[in-house]
């Protein structure tokens, strides 16, 4: 099965530009469905990208993060050819991780 | 006063259309009209530059070309449906079919393949419909638009009427297409910076924020009937088909663009 | 004392208009329901309309016949202007064409 993490980092010697596309429903539990039920909250709650065994960017999430969530942040350090960890684990337990190489 | 009966004509139109938003928008490239309001709004522009790295569409465009290669239980595919296997095709689409006497749209050909070949058919606003036409526009991409009319007075009445429902005022709120995408384009509706007409479909389908999803051309063209307080048609409603025929053959020459991200 | 009859007679008079009957409404709806038919004829149905309709249902079943005949007969201007709206756009478009 594809992952549900798109990533793409480049090195521009001192710093890293990452960015990321996650696919997740993102519900926030407060959102109807068409018969009138809650759809019950289904999201990310921890983003996680790790570089050289070091945490280089954490995100906590909750219910107002949207759909098919996009980050892009910058780092200091990572060369072109390094690992790059990311990793999410959502509020049902579900999980996900891939690991990319800084370009 | 009475009008004199005018002659259907398309060519005549569409040079007149061409030369209203050239004139409107002298510093827009032709080709760009067909990414609608980014082409009109500077900080607008910017924003869809950087998102396209990473475009909202990716998931369906990749469940697109994973759904279009799948065989139908059958053992046959889309491919067996289209020239070229359906690839590269996209800009064709709508064309007027002389034998059924209607405009047949790329959502209409697809479905028909489907049942064809024993499969059910896909809802024509959003999720598998649009995943499979962003994977068939997406391998359109750059491909001028090039819809044909026939010289057949049945497929120039289906031009017509699509030009005619374009200009015609409907819903509660009384706006017609032509009010916010001839008159208005560059223009905000509430947060909205409305998109022109001229290449307007040559996006589709887009994923759009506001639908936090992938919407066809019908899911558009319902939305925006539903928008001026108008009750949406069938997905595939006559009047549905034939504008599409038209707003795409006035766009003839402009590049494919989608699929496409909209706000 | 005729002042007096008089003003006796004008409100039962205008008491009896105020309150709508279940025929009242009945009438009402009909009236609204051929309307938005014609509309739909014309493929030509707005959205308040078909809301207004509804309303009347619900404050039917409800027994309210006052709001429910007040919304069939909104339900049937609203109609009404959609068929005008239709109607009169088959020629006013071509005002709005590029030439």
């Amino acid at each position: 099965m594809a992952s549900t993490i798109r990533v793409r980092a480049t090195s521009s010697g001192e710093n890293t530009e990452v960015q990321a596309l996650v696919q997740h429903p993102m519900d926030s539990g407060y959102v109807k469905d068409a018969q009138g039920a809650i759809i019950p909250a289904h999201f990310i709650q921890q983003l996680t990208f790790e570089h050289g065994g070091k945490r280089v960017f954490v995100a906590d999430w909750g219910p107002a993060v949207a759909k098919d969530p996009y980050v892009k942040f910058s780092f200091k350090g990572g060369q072109k050819g390094d690992d790059l960890k990311i990793g999410w684990v959502d509020n049902k337990g579900a999980s996900d991780s891939t690991t990319a190489k800084i370009g | 006063m009475t009008r004199a009966a005018e002659a259907i004509d398309p060519v005549g139109d569409a040079k007149a259309f061409r030369d209203y938003f050239i004139k409107k928008f002298p510093k827009v490239k032709l080709e760009d009209f067909v990414n609608g309001p980014y082409s009109l709004n500077e900080d607008m522009r910017k924003q869809w530059e950087e998102k396209e790295e990473f475009p909202p569409y990716e998931f369906a465009l990749d469940a697109g070309k994973e759904m279009f290669a799948k065989p139908f239980k059958n053992g046959k595919g889309y491919a067996d449906c289209f020239p070229n296997g359906g690839i590269g095709i996209r800009q064709n689409y709508p064309y007027f079919d002389e034998k059924e006497g209607k405009v047949v749209t790329l959502e209409l050909a697809l479905n028909r393949c489907r049942e064809a070949n024993g499969e059910a058919p896909l809802s024509y606003v959003k999720d598998d419909m649009a995943s499979l036409t962003a994977y068939m526009a997406f391998t359109s991409r750059g491909k001028p638009m090039n819809i044909k009319i026939p010289n057949d007075p049945r497929a120039l009445d289906a031009y017509e009427n699509g030009k005619r429902y374009f200009y015609t005022r409907r819903g509660q709120l009384n706006f017609s297409c032509a009010n916010c995408h001839v008159q208005n384009p560059g223009e905000r509706l509430r947060a909205e910076i409305l998109a022109p007409a001229l290449g307007i479909l040559n996006a589709m389908p887009i994923y759009r924020s506001e639908w936090s999803g992938m919407g066809t051309i019908s899911r558009r063209f319902m939305t925006c009937n539903s928008q001026t307080r108008a009750e949406p048609l069938e997905p595939q409603a006559d009047e549905y088909r034939d504008l599409e025929y038209y707003l795409s053959y006035l766009s003839n020459g402009l590049p494919i663009s989608g699929p496409g991200a909209r706000p | 004392m005729r002042v007096l009859l008089a003003i006796t007679l004008l409100i039962s008079g205008a008491s009896g208009a105020l309150a709508a009957s279940e025929a009242d409404f009945k009438a009402a709806y009909a009236a609204a329901e051929a309307a938005e038919k014609e509309a739909g004829n014309l493929r030509n149905r707005w959205l308040p309309t078909e809301t207004a309709l509804a309303a009347a249902r619900k404050a039917a079943e409800g027994g309210d016949f006052d709001a429910a005949t007040a919304q069939a007969k909104e339900a049937e201007a609203l109609a009404k202007a959609s068929i005008f709206q239709a109607t009169s756009e088959k020629e006013r478009w071509k005002d709005m064409e590029i030439r």
